[in-house]
């Protein structure tokens, strides 16, 4: 405690970064209709991506602050705010890798809106950067009401995202998102108000501790998994994913794929696991079965799609299901893969989605019909575009390999029937993903709007580029994201061992 | 021994504004027109300087020989409710200048209906709660009318005068019967020989009337025709000062005279919340009608403050205080919103109206919807606390079926209270809305602020461990 409260400056520069750009632009007003020009709409765009690169900067800022080999919440600030309920944040090695997952992705994604957003870009940035600070908030919160604060606000911009920026059907999306979200939340805010008059705090190291009657946790653990089996998403509560995923502009996808879905992820280690720990026992099989039913279905259906963005929402989906396989296989084997997942999966599908993202800004279509034979006019997007594919599918030496063998393994020594059944889904993986990359890249070009679709540009590169690269790093070195995620992970088994 | 400073002090807000009010009557008669103008700055100085009599008194006392006792509960109710008595009156000017309807005797009635509120919230026997009931009902039935020239005006005044009197007959059957029973119309003669089975038909009657007056579902029918019909300064009156003024009342009632007999009334009242509840939101779904809308809102919202009711003085009675504070706020402003959808001369209402007005006037766009969300109560705006409050009381007192209904009520609100959003920020832009009067604009502006950003940064000054705590401890003596 004490010191420079370095978690606070980077969780709420964004957002004061939002209000600098709205009173620039309340007092310019007047003065031009500067959203006409492509000089004052790109000038906006930088500044957002300056604030949010300044951001990227604090979070590595605090990465070097923090102490890998020690266990425990660490840069911890605390005030005392409104009865139980403090302003508490701070950062193990879980949330700190989701933190730099978010401020990381965040200014990718505005860059990459640098030609696809035409129309009120003032206002796009500010939701974008809102959004930022309720996304770091959620994983830097220690306090009950704070966390649920950021994880609802959250929705507020993104709602707008989708809603004003998204495709035709933007608005059935944006409310089916809403609503979706909206319902598992306000149910785990009943299970929070309870948890805070039970245990007299809303402290998360204090609840860690505190033992719940087992039968209460049934409830409270049910409550929990409403809100963060909507956000993951679980089958049967994923459908509001590929709607909102389709319709959402292309930075939004992103960041709902990269960051959004992880708050379950992060929800379910951070609170079911370590305070309901005999609920999570019993539930196991239930999970267990939920997870595969996704991998295997939603694969399948990601098979039959013929929109690009809705079928890498699917494998999403799938990819997610992996996520709870290895969190709920209680060992540490399976949550380091957990979350290794969740890393590498916000890097893959976020640059898959950049990838649509690029030919959709030329064509206008997200058909794979209207595709084939990119690789003859476009071969370094071609070759990004191979090295996803890959990648998603879990092919050694890129991410997603490490990721899925973890919680397979993790899983199979918890169930054997759940590996096996997750398998299936890597082998359907293959099938889905090559049959996208074969019938967009390969072939024979038969649109003749295709013949002079240009390669990537420069912007793209930059957005690009850096996603490759640490995909093959932490494909390569996993031990990079191991190091810091070890102790966080030791600590939830210990935590669920103590209340067992 | 009569201590005549002390009773003084007691009535001195409920004194001053009977005062003012009379006074403002002789002024009338000798200015006539020329009063017309003066006479809204006149009644909401005079409202404030009510607020801040009773703010000055906080602690309260007894007077009339236990006719009349205010402790800190009700005077913090006191206190808010003149503010937003004044502030609304301020925002109606500008409406009734352009409707040719600038006369002194809306600002008279607003202060005589602020009078009622103050003698229901300090009444300590049936016969002052009645009074001050009435003196209130009266008023705002005139109100409602007050566009006599109009035929939806004319009969939202009169639908809510023949229902209102009903209920009022109600009230009275049910005090009638209490007082049969108990033998006194003292708060406390009344709590002290306990209710009986017959007294328990009384409380039953005189819940159905107070439920009337605060809308709550099934008494509920009359809000949105009248909140449709009555003039829209009118409606923004309705739906803050009085609101938190009844409930408060309703609470009142019921922690201090019927405390033994919570089991019973607990449930009624749970039923009450949970159908007004649910009745609200789904009303508002269908509506296309702004005001019709918030009508429905305000339906649903008194379910949510019910149920702070129903949690019982010891778990609710902080929460109702804070819930109500930052619901009538947000009411207010909400209310002055509408009043700035004007256009070509006229107000228009239709909720398709308010289309494309981010583009339009980005800043009433962003206040409304700062106000919409806080209403809806997502955080991370004021609204979102009350609702946290109400949900903690509820599960404090064990009311869990009744926390899981606001729970669902908050998600069918939100259908409407998103297509308000969407109206706002997805859909092309309509024909711009006149300038507004800078008086409704600061208040949209401060109400927005207020709960938006204020209620949140210092919702331990008004919650729990704060005023509202404070306050509630007074119903304790």
């Amino acid at each position: 405690m004490g010191g420079f409260p370095i978690l606070s400056v980077m969780t709420f520069l964004p957002l004061a970064g939002a209000l600098l750009v709205m009173l620039v632009r309340a007092a310019t007003a007047g003065s031009s209709r500067g959203e006409t020009s492509a000089q004052a709409r790109r000038a906006v765009l930088l500044a957002a991506v300056i604030i949010s690169a300044a951001t990227f900067a604090a979070s590595v800022a605090a990465f070097f602050a923090f102490d890998r080999s020690a266990t425990g919440y660490q840069l911890v600030e605390q005030y005392a705010w409104y009865g139980p309920i403090s302003y508490k944040l701070g950062v193990d090695g879980l949330s700190l890798s989701l933190v730099m997952l978010t401020t990381f992705l965040t200014p990718i994604c505005l860059l990459a809106s640098w030609n696809s957003i035409d129309k009120r870009v003032t206002e796009y940035v500010i939701a974008f950067l809102v959004l930022e600070t309720f996304m770091i908030g959620v994983f830097v919160a220690l306090d009950l009401v704070l966390f649920y604060i950021f994880f609802e606000a959250g929705l507020i911009p993104m709602f707008l995202i989708v809603g004003i920026w998204g495709g035709k059907d933007r608005v059935y999306a944006a409310f089916k998102f809403f609503l979706y979200t909206l319902i598992g939340s306000l149910l785990m805010l009943i299970a929070m108000v309870y948890m805070i008059l039970a245990a007299g705090s809303a402290d998360f190291e204090v609840l860690e501790k505190f033992a719940f009657a087992p039968e209460i946790q049934t409830w409270l653990w049910l409550a929990f998994i409403a809100s963060f089996a909507v956000k993951l998403p679980m089958w049967p509560v994923h459908t509001w994913l590929p709607d909102a995923h389709v319709q959402a502009p292309t930075a939004g996808s992103v960041i709902l794929a990269g960051v959004l879905l992880k708050m379950g992820g992060y929800g379910m280690l951070r609170f079911s696991l370590p305070m309901f720990p005999d609920a999570s026992a019993m539930f196991q099989p239930f999970m267990f079965a939920l997870a595969v039913i996704a991998i295997v279905y939603t694969s399948l259906v990601a098979w039959r799609q013929t929109d690009m963005k809705k079928l890498i929402a699917y494998s999403s989906v799938a990819h997610m299901g992996f996520v709870t396989l290895g969190i709920f296989a209680f060992n540490d084997i399976g949550i380091q893969g957990a979350i290794f997942q969740m890393l590498s999966h916000g890097l893959i599908s976020g640059a898959l989605f950049l990838i649509v993202g690029v030919v959709y800004d030329r064509m206008h279509t997200r058909e794979i019909a209207a595709y084939g034979g990119l690789v003859s006019r476009m071969p370094i997007y071609a070759s990004f575009f191979m090295l996803f594919t890959m990648a998603n599918v879990g092919l050694p030496g890129t991410s997603g390999f490490v990721g899925e063998i973890l919680t397979m393994v993790g899983g199979f020594q918890a169930a054997t029937w759940a590996a096996a059944g997750a398998a299936l889904g890597v082998i359907f993986s293959a099938v889905y993903m090559l049959t996208l990359y074969r019938r967009t890249v390969f072939g024979e070009i038969t649109n003749p709007q295709l013949s002079d679709i240009k390669d990537m540009n420069l912007v793209e590169w930059i957005c690009i580029a850096p996603l490759a690269a640490l995909t093959i790093l932490f494909g390569i070195a996993p031990n990079l994201i191991f190091n810091l995620t070890d102790s966080s992970t030791t600590r939830i088994l210990s935590l669920m061992a103590g209340g067992q | 021994m009569l201590d005549i400073t002390s009773i003084l002090m007691t009535v001195a807000p409920e004194l001053w504004l009977a005062l003012a009010g009379l006074i403002g009557v002789l002024l009338g008669a000798i200015f006539g027109e020329r009063f017309n103008s003066l006479s809204f700055k006149y009644g909401a100085l005079s409202l404030f300087a009510a607020a801040a009599l009773a703010a000055v008194h906080f602690g309260g006392g007894e007077a009339f020989g236990g006719l009349v006792r205010t402790n800190t509960f009700v005077n913090f109710a006191k206190v808010i409710t003149f503010v937003l008595a004044g502030v609304a009156l301020i925002i109606s000017e500008g409406f009734l200048k352009r409707h040719e309807t600038t006369r002194y005797e809306y600002s008279l009635l607003i202060i005589f209906a602020s009078l009622g509120m103050g003698i229901t919230l300090s009444a300590a026997d049936l016969m002052t709660l009645y009074m001050g009931i009435e003196t209130l009902s009266l008023s705002s039935y005139v109100l409602a009318a007050f566009h006599r020239d109009s035929a939806r005006s004319s009969e939202a005044g009169l639908k809510y005068f023949v229902l209102g009197a009903l209920a009022s007959g109600m009230l009275l059957y049910g005090a009638s019967l209490v007082y049969g029973f108990t033998g006194t119309t003292s708060f406390t003669g009344i709590a002290e020989a306990g209710v009986t089975t017959g007294a328990l038909f009384g409380m039953v009657l005189m819940i159905v009337g107070l439920a009337f007056k605060i809308s709550a579902a099934p008494m509920h029918v009359w809000t949105p025709d009248v909140y449709e019909g009555a003039p829209t300064p009118v409606v923004a009156f309705f739906a803050s000062a009085p609101k938190m003024a009844s409930t408060v009342v309703v609470a009142n009632v019921l922690f201090t005279v019927f405390a033994s007999a919570i089991d019973q009334w607990q449930i009624i009242v749970s039923i009450i919340a949970g159908l007004s509840m649910i009745i609200g939101s789904l009303g508002a779904l269908v509506q296309t009608n702004i005001k019709r809308l918030l009508g429905y809102s305000s339906i649903a919202n008194v379910g949510y403050a019910l149920v702070a009711v129903a949690a019982g003085q010891e778990f609710g009675a902080a929460a109702l205080l804070t819930f109500s504070t930052i619901y009538a706020v947000t009411s207010l402003g909400l209310f002055a919103a509408v009043l700035a959808m004007r256009r070509r001369g006229g107000m228009v209402e239709g909720i398709s109206e308010l289309g494309g007005l981010a583009r339009n006037n980005p800043v009433l766009a962003v206040t409304l919807s700062v106000l919409i969300f806080s209403i809806a109560g997502l955080p991370p705006f004021g609204g979102f606390f009350g609702k946290f409050e109400v949900l903690r009381a509820g599960l404090g007192a064990g009311l869990v079926p009744l926390a899981i209904l606001v729970v669902i009520s908050s998600v069918i609100s939100l259908g409407y209270y998103l297509k308000l959003i969407k109206i706002m920020w997805f859909d092309e832009p309509t024909e711009r809305f006149e300038r507004v009067d800078v008086s409704v604009m600061g208040t949209v502006l401060l109400c927005s602020v207020v709960a938006g950003a204020v209620f949140m940064v210092f919702i331990s000054e008004l919650g729990t461990g704060g005023w509202a705590s404070f306050a509630a401890a007074g119903l304790a003596n």
